[in-house]
């Protein structure tokens, strides 16, 4: 496959896959600023901007941070390369490029979730609207995963949009446990001991894992189990270690003569996440710990990059 | 002004012509509702392909529909016949013609065409002097256009030797006249036209270097926003083979490679679909982002095969088109089948003395132009509009052209009131690799406004299916 096609599969399935995760972390804040005293509440305002690194950015345009201008700076912002609205426009441009390698109910999907985001008007997504309009964004990203895994043939645009999903969704639960982790727990000496139920609960929402959680530990939320689901628990579809069950399985399949430095640094972060025992990473820190594993993803993408997308 | 001309469907007493009985009878047949109901569905089923061009000038990357037109347009199988013969003698020709303007230049020799038309041409490329191709073929793929008169025969409008478009159409037409109304193609039998996809990769993989044994074709596209990037991808999904931007492409050790994520692949024969000026920045213009730095000297040294060859421009000018049918006795020895349109060539003073004595009541065209811009229809204008050609033609008048106004023939075309005749040209394809050859028919196009007569999809105009009958 060429380079720069595989480069756009790759990057449409991360647009698309960023969207969902974005409407999930809005959906969330949404949730979270109900509860709570003020400062626990502006600093649930201040994590999605954490999240995505763009703080510095959110005020530049913005002199106050409330719930209505976050979403609308993250949801319709179109300067915003990391709105919801970008990422779909993104996606779609991607799409369009290379839109005779990938099938046309793929494209047909990404085409028409962009043409209704643009006709989304600001005042629509308030209130209730807001939780409508994130619930659709996620409707869209579910579809758009169906679509491809039952209509495309399994080669290369399968490998290559598998891994660009994973790699960003892998990202993304990363980036959501180490912000969150911040805003919830005030000092390391209440590690194990329950905190404020409702945030709890919301983060786990945030990743569809609320229900995993009460299946598979039974139990009050500690903040070290949430950690385990998220990092360790291949089980659940959201976690690292599944992220990168996927991201492996998808590498193995991709052929290359010059992609060693890009398939063993995957192998490797496949196996310390599956070795990995979640005792020894909170002894280390939890946000050290998550800090090296973006490190490690970002550099994972570099090399993707350089061994099968092109970059020279 | 209410001319003459050819009815495609009905002869002048009114009679419907034996090759469209079986539609007419069939349209006769068939309430209006559910013909109506069908070309719903038809503009629905293409935006959702999305068939779409993009039209230079409009707001950036502005997608738009070619409209379609439910009723074929109907060619009886021995005027096929004729056309086909008229079209390969006359491709022939124009690559014997491109041959020998950069080899041995005899028909320059033999002054059957000024040498400074040629050699001047901007069109001529003398980085193509001396090169030999493989079958000796330039134009691998041409598209000719062909008009109607209300004299009943056709005429050659012009030759597009280049980058001719258009054939994805001639398919999805097909395509979805048979998804529509499967039924017409019951009562009679249409000549098939789909299997051109893979005459035309037979076509590009003769003209691969001899020492490729199983040549890799790709084909090579400005990218998405061109106004043909929806046949661009067609074709090369069609043909199973790899669309292609010019930064995909690179040269090394003499080849022509292209990045792919298994490493870099050879890469045979280039069907490209970007212009001369632009294939090679060292070559040619510098600023080309969609090209492929050193590809001339790969293809200079026959190691890389390119269809259509550089420099074909120069045969399909519209100033070296007058001169096709002294081309075609000089290489061939043949009379011409096809006729040419009677041009004067403003650069010549008594020519230009009667195109300016007449310009009311003929066509002028731009020598370069292209896509039907900048050209004069005088009947069709207002005075204003002629006198400010008249300027234009003045201040350079080599740049043009003038024919009368020809009068194309009509076809019967759904509008907003019904069925009416509309205006309608002819473009087949002539494909030449080791031989020639042509699908049935072409694409028709056709002018939607009432009276126009100006085809082009760019301009207003819409395409129909084109049956070959028995």
């Amino acid at each position: 496959m060429l380079s720069r096609v595989a480069n756009r599969i790759f990057w449409m399935s991360r647009q698309m896959e960023r969207a969902e995760n974005m409407a999930r972390i809005l959906g969330v804040t949404s949730n979270l600023v109900m509860f709570g005293t003020k400062d626990v509440q502006e600093q649930n305002l201040l994590a999605p901007l954490s999240i995505t690194e763009t703080e510095a950015e959110f005020f530049e345009r913005h002199d106050k941070l409330t719930l209505p201008t976050l979403i609308e700076f993250l949801a319709l912002d179109e300067k915003n390369p990391s709105s919801i609205y970008s990422c779909l426009k993104w996606a779609r441009e991607n799409a369009h490029a290379v839109r005779w390698q990938i099938t046309s109910e793929m494209w047909e999907t990404l085409n028409g979730t962009w043409l209704e985001v643009r006709a989304v008007k600001p005042a629509r997504i308030t209130g209730a609207g807001a939780t409508q309009f994130f619930d659709w964004v996620k409707d869209r990203s579910h579809l758009f995963r169906g679509v491809t895994y039952g209509t495309i043939l399994r080669g290369e645009a399968f490998n290559f949009s598998r891994l660009g999903t994973h790699l960003e969704r892998a990202d993304n639960t990363a980036r959501i446990l180490d912000v969150k982790y911040h805003v919830l727990l005030p000092s390391v000496a209440d590690v194990g001991g329950a905190l404020d139920f409702y945030q709890w609960t919301a983060l786990l929402r945030s990743v569809s894992s609320f229900e995993s959680y009460r299946q598979l530990y039974r139990d009050q939320i500690y903040p070290i189990k949430v950690a385990q689901l998220l990092l360790l628990e291949r089980r659940m579809p959201r976690s690292l270690a599944a992220c990168f069950d996927l991201i492996k399985d998808s590498m193995d399949r991709i052929e290359g003569q010059h992609d060693h430095a890009a398939k063993r640094l995957a192998y490797e972060l496949h196996a310390r996440l599956t070795h990995a025992d979640i005792e020894e990473i909170f002894q280390g820190g939890l946000h050290e710990y998550l800090a090296a594993c973006l490190a490690d993803f970002g550099e994972l993408g570099s090399r993707i990059d350089r061994a099968y997308l092109g970059a020279v | 002004m209410q001319r003459r001309h050819y009815d495609e469907m009905r002869t002048e007493s009114g009679e419907v012509r034996p090759h469209f009985r079986a539609l007419s009878e069939w349209l006769a047949a068939t309430p209006a509702e559910r013909v109506a109901e069908k070309r719903r569905e038809a503009d629905l089923l293409f935006h959702r392909v999305g068939i779409t061009f993009a039209v230079y000038g409009d707001e950036a990357g502005a997608e738009r529909l070619i409209p379609f037109d439910t009723i074929p347009r109907v060619i009886p199988r021995a005027e096929w016949d004729f056309l086909e013969r008229g079209l390969r003698q006359r491709v022939a020709a124009l690559n014997r013609f491109l041959h020998d303007i950069y080899h041995r230049q005899e028909i320059l020799a033999a002054g059957v065409i000024p040498a400074e038309q040629v050699l001047t041409n901007e069109a001529y490329q003398v980085a193509m002097l001396g090169l030999d191709l493989p079958n000796e073929v330039y134009s691998h793929v041409a598209g000719i256009d062909l008009i109607r008169h209300d004299d009943g025969q056709y005429y050659v409008l012009e030759d597009n030797l280049r980058t001719p478009s258009g054939v994805s159409y001639t398919l999805e037409n097909r395509k979805m006249m048979m998804r529509l109304f499967p039924e017409l193609f019951d009562r009679q039998r249409v000549y098939p036209v789909e299997h051109y996809p893979a005459l035309l990769l037979e076509t590009l993989r003769a003209a691969a270097p001899p020492r490729a044994r199983d040549p890799v074709v790709v084909v090579l596209t400005p990218g998405q926003y061109n106004s043909a990037y929806f046949e661009h991808a067609f074709l090369a999904q069609q043909m199973g083979v790899e669309l292609v931007e010019g930064p995909d492409l690179f040269v090394k050790d003499g080849n022509v490679l292209m990045r792919t994520t298994a490493g870099s692949q050879r890469v045979d024969v280039i069907y490209r679909r970007v212009d001369d000026a632009f294939l090679d920045p060292l070559a040619f213009r510098e600023d080309s982002y969609l090209g492929v730095p050193g590809l001339l000297s790969v293809y200079r040294a026959g190691h890389v095969g390119l269809a259509n060859a550089i420099g074909t421009g120069v045969a399909d000018d519209k100033s070296t088109y007058p001169y096709v049918p002294e081309m075609i006795r000089f290489y061939l020895g043949e009379e011409p089948i096809l006729k040419n349109v009677p041009t004067w060539q403003c650069k010549r003073p008594e020519d230009l003395a009667h195109v300016m004595d007449n310009l009311a009541e003929l066509v002028v065209k731009e020598v370069q132009g292209s896509g039907g811009y900048g050209m004069l229809i005088g009947p069709a204008s207002t005075k204003a509009e002629i006198e400010a050609y008249r300027k234009r033609v003045r201040a350079n008048p080599a740049n043009f052209i003038a024919q009368p106004t020809l009068s194309l023939s009509t076809c019967p075309t759904f509008v907003d009131k019904g069925i009416a005749p509309r205006h309608v040209d002819l473009r087949p394809f002539v494909l030449s690799g080791k031989e020639m050859r042509l699908v049935p028919g072409g694409l028709t196009r056709v002018a939607l406004r009432e009276g126009s007569l100006v085809v082009n999809s760019s301009q207003g105009g819409g395409t129909k299916d084109t049956w070959v009958v028995d």
